[in-house]
């Protein structure tokens, strides 16, 4: 069965924020294993030089696929890739993210979805994309 | 360059075997703000098409970092789990991953580079089932910046 969205080139995956607190980068820690206390002790961020308590790289990208999923379709992701090339800073009140997209390409089966993902008014990834699969 | 280059093209069997169970899906998702009922409802996710609750598309890289993570314990590759940031990560499914999976990750080491000081590696992880099928493989990019 199949429940994904159809696609056409220059279509919209409409902008969401995303709202990151400290407890969901702990959640987060516990889920994937990753427990580097970058993401979760303040006074460590500081002492190796880094602006505050970031988020895991693969937290954005998990929002990129939430965000894809919940657009395209439960079953369309085929393939997702992303560049992180700068920090999400998760202050004491969190941090909003900011997930869009739009098709850059379709062929019979598959779309290409070009995505970008935003935290105070900088881009934080690059290259990311996915392909994902038509209705 | 601190990584050596010679381990350029290894491949490392699989150490162990991985259960996908419903309860690491369901946290995953629930980690990443995600209800949607087919990671956390058998019925929701049969009606959706799929054989048993879906893992979000990033879920295995809660268990093939662990497997690269492993590497950094071969002195000869000079691979310091302390220095390293991730660079990029993709995943590219054959088919989705379920709640039931028994799977397990080959791991080869597919790039060495220099640029500005830092060392970066890709590492690819295969995932298969223990019986075989291949389900989805993982390209993680980690930079190991430069010692001070």
């Amino acid at each position: 069965m199949n429940t994904n969205r159809d696609m056409s080139v220059g279509e919209v995956m409409p902008s969401r924020d995303f709202t990151i607190t400290r407890d969901d980068l702990i959640a987060y820690a516990n889920a994937s294993g990753d427990q580097n206390p970058i993401h979760q002790d303040e006074a460590f961020a500081l002492s190796v030089g880094l602006p505050g308590v970031i988020a895991h790289g693969m937290f954005t990208m998990g929002l990129l696929a939430r965000a894809v999923q919940d657009w395209a379709g439960p079953d369309a992701i085929q393939e997702i890739g992303v560049r992180f090339t700068r920090p999400v800073v998760v202050g004491p009140d969190g941090a909003v993210v900011t997930i869009a997209g739009n098709v850059s390409a379709v062929d019979d089966a598959t779309a290409i979805l070009d995505l970008s993902a935003t935290a105070q008014g900088q881009t934080v990834v690059s290259r990311a994309r996915a392909t994902v699969r038509r209705a | 360059m601190a990584l050596n280059e010679a381990f350029v093209g290894r491949s490392y069997a699989p150490a162990q075997v991985y259960e996908v169970t419903a309860e690491r899906i369901s946290a995953f998702a629930f980690a990443l703000g995600d209800t949607n009922p087919i990671h956390q409802d058998p019925v929701a996710a049969t009606a959706a098409g799929f054989p048993a609750v879906v893992a979000p598309a990033t879920f295995p890289i809660s268990f093939t970092l662990l497997a690269a993570e492993s590497l950094a314990a071969d002195p000869d590759l000079g691979l310091d789990w302390t220095r390293v940031v991730h660079g990029d990560q993709r995943f590219a499914y054959a088919r989705p991953l379920v709640a039931g999976d028994q799977v397990e990750v080959t791991t080869t080491i597919e790039t060495i580079k220099s640029m500005a000081g830092n060392d970066m590696i890709t590492l690819r992880g295969d995932v298969t089932t223990v019986d075989g099928e291949h389900v989805v493989s993982c390209w993680s990019m980690l930079v190991v910046r430069a010692a001070e």
